[in-house]
């Protein structure tokens, strides 16, 4: 093989061990497999198409040119164009070309290999040849796209990316791809109303789901509500039913008060380590397992009515208190207690008064748990951004603005006031409540959020109509930027609240004072639309705070290698073909971790993970893309430096002829190449990316191809 | 050739899951940038081995741009942390045998970050443009 390098490879590396190189022995012939370092054996002749994509590419590169110039590129036998070559037409040029011109290799120059390869793969592999003899030159995204007015340099850069694809695809090897089984389980990363609907409808498609909840209870945001626009139902009234649905399917392994700890392992074969939390309570289920019969927690509160220690109950933003054990509600799934170590006492108390249950356990530690799952649906919802950073709206500052998750809380009947709207700081019913949207939310200050959070206007609607119907001659006010009522009964729900008599001042609040004696607010805005200022005096001011993703996203997003946007959501694997899908294989995405989505969306968006993420589970096999590293065994010292740079432990050293050399596990290779890049002796063949393919490329591009 | 109509010859070596997604997304929001650069895809920045650079300045290339994800942001991990390790190395190495160093540039643009994608390729081209055609061309004819 080394006998057969040309120049420009045996340039590019300067081996070590020459020597050895050449006196390799030919491998031996276990078709299919590769043989490392072997290149294409018989001569090259590469089949070269280039794209219009209607005026995509042809309205800003000189297609004619581009095509004269390939036919003078070294190892090109044939050179066509069309209009769309990702149409069937298109297509089938390729699969009789590859007979008919006896094409070892295909170039496409078109759009990008991110959107076409599949498809030109598939027809490569029609025609006859390996799928991984088609190279692709992206001439549009990375072409005619940014160069639209520079004709002549777009022109240049597409000629010189045939160049190049055509230098790589001259080289390139048959490559069979690793079909792995799919373990038949599926995981489910956060159990607000985007996880319970992926995790219902996985079990419901017969798999068994591994439901992953940081919080004592199921539920998420969604429980905090109290109603539900348009429709007005009760949050809860519609949520506790599929809480109940998720706690009973026999499907559903539900940890809840657990994190993921640790995921490795592959599309299909995810190793996920779970950490359950100590929770400081036996469910009934556990404490059958330690031999107590009868006994673990059956919710009946004992506990709770003993404990000294209070704290505020986040479930009720800090608004009304819990024990030190405690359930954030009366209708938490599961109905089991839980101790918060950080303010226990331990003072035992609590394990008096269960009594017989012995359900209380205050010495629990940790557990790590391992499962294994084929595919994971990431569904870790969002957090209200910290709104005291916009000092000027007197959040924090102001004992009577409020967050409208905290008026949520306030305005609901099992909340911290039953019900009865009351102003923080005197007890009082206010009765003239300002509402200001787009709090935190499209600020291009740099302190708050640029995007949308796209459900404020909807539920601020929903507020105002609440005090009305509530507060017989309770007056609220609306300031806003643009009412955004985009979804189904949205509008019709917008014009019902003006005719109910709420007020609507467009204009974004310059600032909220507080009259220290009264603890009025005074607003200072300005009404856009009749160009004068607006100075009032209100009892309560309610801030539609911008959402952002939860903190914990980060962590769980990194441990299964997905991608944020640059306003820190999830990123999806296309924005608008790919919505819940991630760059990773077998993540999936689900409600607002991705993106900000009121519940209608939510809902949807989980449904839709949960059917992608079915989807490999049900067909019980998948393919992995063959860029496995391989080792070249003449070459390689057994230094061992690339086991220590493997991210995977997918090398190990092994005793081979006397001498030690490295060994590849290739279902633990994931091919990220980062051995290859090290190997001091060249002795790494990174299948697909290959030193010489590699070189070739870069030959090509600056010292030419032409013959 | 005349000092005017010299274009600088970049090489982009760049990762498939951000920055050739970043590039992508640059070319879908028609954001224009100079098109003095030839992209090399791998799958990893941790794959790009120095070999590969130095190869580029030998066949006379102007300057290389290595761009993969954001530090933590990496899909295999750490490659990026490996790559950007070799590049410090590699910088060190330009200068001692008297190439400028700023030839060479590893940044980092996810597959969000299209709009930096064109401003990281306009900045490497003024950069290298600044600099003028690289001393080690004619060594390579």
């Amino acid at each position: 093989m080394a006998e057969k390098k040309t120049k420009k490879e045996s340039a590019a590396k300067k081996e070590p061990k020459k020597a050895a190189a050449k006196a390799a022995a030919p491998a031996p012939a276990a078709a299919p497999k590769v043989t490392p370092g072997k290149t294409t054996a018989k001569e090259a002749r590469i089949g070269v198409y280039i794209c219009h994509c209607g005026t995509n590419i042809a309205g800003s590169i000189d297609i004619p040119a581009v095509q004269e110039y390939a036919k003078t590129l070294k190892n090109v036998a044939h050179v066509d164009n069309y209009q769309y070559m990702c149409s069937t037409p298109g297509q089938k040029k390729i699969e009789n070309d590859i007979k008919e011109h006896k094409l070892t290799g295909i170039v496409v120059a078109a759009c990008s290999p991110r959107l076409h390869e599949p498809t030109f793969r598939t027809a490569t592999k029609t025609g006859g040849l390996n799928p991984f003899r088609f190279e692709m030159a992206n001439i549009r995204e990375q072409g005619s796209w940014v160069h639209m007015h520079d004709r002549e340099g777009g022109t240049a850069k597409a000629k010189d990316a045939i160049r190049i694809a055509v230098a790589k695809a001259s080289l390139l090897e048959d490559l069979i791809p690793k079909a792995v089984p799919v373990e038949k389980a599926a995981m489910v990363v956060g159990a607000g109303i985007a996880g319970m609907q992926a995790a219902l409808d996985l079990a419901n498609a017969g798999i068994k789901t591994y439901l992953i909840e940081k919080n004592p209870t199921i539920g998420g945001r969604m429980s905090q509500l109290d109603k539900t626009f348009p429709t007005l139902d009760c949050s809860q009234c519609i949520l506790t039913p599929k809480m109940v649905d998720v706690g009973r399917a026999p499907n559903i392994e539900l940890m809840t008060y657990a994190e993921v700890e640790a995921v490795e392992g592959y599309i299909g074969n995810f190793d996920v380590t779970i950490r359950k939390k100590a929770r400081g309570v036996l469910t009934p289920a556990e404490a059958e397992a330690k031999g107590i019969v009868g006994g673990g927690c059956n919710g009946c509160g004992d506990c709770d009515v003993v404990c000294p220690v209070i704290k505020p109950n986040p479930f009720e933003m800090g608004m009304k208190p819990r024990k030190a054990i405690y359930i954030y509600h009366p209708q938490v799934v599961p109905l089991i207690y839980t101790v918060d170590f950080d303010s226990c006492v331990k003072c035992g108390l609590c394990v008096d008064a269960c009594g017989d249950k012995k359900a209380i356990d205050l010495e629990m530690k940790d557990e790590l748990i391992k499962v294994k799952v084929g595919t994971a649906v990431i569904a870790t919802g969002y957090d209200i951004f910290p709104i005291e950073k916009k000092d000027e709206w007197g959040y924090n500052k102001y004992e009577n603005v409020v967050t409208s998750l905290e008026f949520e809380r306030l305005i609901c009947a099992s909340g911290p006031t039953g019900g009865h709207l009351v102003r923080p700081s005197d007890g009082k019913t206010p009765m003239k409540v300002a509402f200001l949207l787009c709090a935190g939310s499209r600020d291009n200050t740099g302190v708050g959020k640029p995007y949308c959070s796209r459900f404020c206007c909807m539920y601020s609607l929903k507020h105002a109509h609440q005090i009305i119907e509530k507060i017989p001659g309770c007056q609220p006010y609306i300031f806003y930027m643009d009412i955004r009522s985009f979804g189904k009964m949205y509008e019709e729900f917008y014009y019902r609240i003006q005719d109910e008599g709420a007020k609507f001042m467009r204009g974004r609040v310059a600032n909220v004072l507080e009259d220290p004696n009264t603890k009025n607010l005074l607003i200072n805005a300005e009404d856009t639309l009749l160009n004068r200022p607006i100075n009032l005096e209100v009892d309560m001011v309610v801030l539609a705070a911008a959402v952002e993703p939860c903190e914990s996203t980060e962590k769980t997003r990194k441990l299964f290698g997905v991608s944020k946007s640059m306003d820190g959501w999830l990123l999806e694997a296309h924005p608008k073909l790919n919505p819940c899908g991630t760059t990773t294989a077998g993540v999936f995405l689900a409600g607002v971790c991705q993106g900000p989505k009121d519940i209608p969306d939510t809902v949807a968006s989980a449904e839709g993970a949960a059917s992608a993420a079915s989807i490999p589970i049900h067909m019980g096999e998948v393919e992995l893309e063959p860029y496995f590293a391989q080792c070249i065994e003449e070459k390689c010292a057994g230094c061992g430096m690339c086991v220590n740079l493997c991210p995977y432990s997918a090398l190990s050293l092994v005793e081979k002829d006397g001498r030690k050399v490295m060994q590849v596990t290739e279902a633990k290779c994931k091919g990220c190449g980062t051995c290859g890049g090290f190997c001091p002796g060249g002795a790494i063949w990174m299948q697909h990316f290959a030193t010489p393919q590699v070189v070739a490329q870069i030959d090509a591009f600056l010292l030419g191809g032409e013959q | 050739m005349a000092e005017k109509d010299w274009k600088p010859q970049i090489l982009g070596i760049v990762c498939n899951w951000c920055s050739y997604a970043g590039a992508d997304l640059a070319g879908s929001a028609r954001t224009q940038y100079p098109p003095d650069i030839r992209i090399v895809r791998l799958m990893c920045t941790g794959r790009v081995d120095p070999l590969f650079i130095l190869k580029a300045f030998i066949d006379g290339a102007d300057g290389v741009l290595v761009s993969g994800c954001h530090f933590g942001d990496c899909h295999y991990l750490e490659g990026n942390y490996k790559a950007a390790k070799r590049m410090f190395i590699l910088k060190s190495l330009l200068k001692n045998i008297g190439l400028e160093d700023k030839r060479l540039r590893m940044t980092f643009v996810s597959a969000s970050e299209g709009a930096k994608w064109a401003v990281v390729v306009k900045d490497v081209v003024d950069t290298v443009t600044s600099l003028g055609p690289s001393p080690l061309k004619e060594f390579g004819q």
